[in-house]
């Protein structure tokens, strides 16, 4: 994942203190939310959760932050039709469902997640105003979708924690599910190669 | 795999070559950037790295716009941590590294392994995707920011 990020820190990060492990965040990403509550392990003192891995989720959650709002943004131009619209919804609750997922992790992981930033700033670094049309917007949610899918492989071989890579992995695979769909809303072929993405 | 071989056996390499890095250098204490990535880069194209940066970098970063990280537009020859109104990480703000190609070739086979304490975990493993998006990026720095 691409990115150099965001705003708030890792300073909160408890390194080498009780943290949980990734059994733990696992559960969470994988949807199983009652482990919040009732963590099944705990690491001894003087082990500590890696921080690079923290910071990793929390560049994920600003990528899901921004879909998120992209898909907003989208629903609520007033260019986006039925069933289009209702597609778009749907991956937005996706990617609603990341967030949540990282979020709940990185606090489980001892980490300070990053909230969204304002709508504005969004509209900026999107270049909303330049959305005239459905296509545009078909055309920016297949950008990110593409770009989210390949940030989630090429994070893959840094993570130090595996459970976490396979995590990534599961994410990847949401985003080209995305992208796909999106793609042929558009009218456009599928790769002719295999293994385009994550090169 | 392969690759990571290569790597080290390179890495090795610049360090019997240079002796042991680091000792006696003037490179202060608190640079914590490591030098073990290929400094042979093939050649780029700027072309096919303007795919690659869609595709693989656009997840996160525009050449005008922060995002999920830094804007991009002129970061061939910047310094690290020094893109206008965007929050790095204290490591990269103070690591001193200036993003040369082959830094930048450095950190993207493992930004996290370059810089400790770098928020950036993804890495673009093929060197030659690696050297096509660094042309590309030298290109577009030149260019005026796309306001469309």
């Amino acid at each position: 994942m691409n990115g150099e990020t965001i705003a708030t820190r890792r300073s909160a990060l408890r390194l080498g203190g009780v943290g949980l492990l990734s059994a733990g965040a696992v559960a969470v990403l994988g949807g199983c939310h009652t482990a919040m509550a009732a963590p099944q392990k705990t690491m001894a003192a003087g082990q500590s959760v890696n921080s690079g891995d923290v910071d990793i989720l929390n560049v994920a959650l600003g990528l899901e932050h921004e879909a998120i709002e992209a898909y907003q943004i989208g629903a609520e131009s007033g260019l986006l039709q039925k069933p289009v619209l209702d597609v778009a919804v749907l991956f937005q609750g996706h990617h609603k469902g990341h967030r949540d997922a990282l979020m709940s992790t990185i606090k489980m992981l001892g980490g300070v997640a990053v909230m969204p930033k304002m709508r504005d700033d969004y509209v900026k670094a999107l270049n909303v105003a330049a959305i005239k049309s459905q296509m545009d917007i078909l055309k920016l949610a297949q950008k990110l979708e593409r770009g989210a899918a390949n940030a989630y492989i090429g994070v893959i071989p840094s993570f130090k924690d595996t459970a976490l890579a396979q995590v990534s992995a599961r994410l990847a695979a949401d985003e080209t599910m995305h992208w796909t769909a999106l793609t042929q809303a558009l009218g456009e072929a599928l790769p002719t190669g295999a293994l385009t993405f994550g090169a | 795999m392969r690759d990571e071989m290569r790597s080290s056996a390179i890495g090795i390499s610049l360090l019997l070559a240079f002796g042991v890095w680091g000792a006696a250098s003037a490179t202060p204490h608190h640079l914590q950037f490591t030098d073990h990535a290929p400094s042979a880069m093939p050649p780029g194209d700027a072309a096919r790295g303007a795919d690659v940066y869609e595709g693989s970098c656009g997840g996160c970063h525009s050449l005008d716009a922060n995002r999920i990280g830094p804007a991009h537009r002129g970061v061939v020859g910047r310094k690290a941590g020094t893109a206008p109104d965007f929050s790095y990480s204290p490591a990269l703000r103070v690591s001193g590294v200036e993003w040369t190609p082959t830094n930048l070739d450095k950190w993207l086979t493992d930004p996290q392994g370059f810089v400790k304490g770098a928020r950036m975990g993804f890495r673009l493993a093929d060197a030659q995707r690696r050297a096509d998006v660094i042309a590309y990026l030298a290109a577009e720095g030149g260019k005026k920011a796309n306001s469309e």
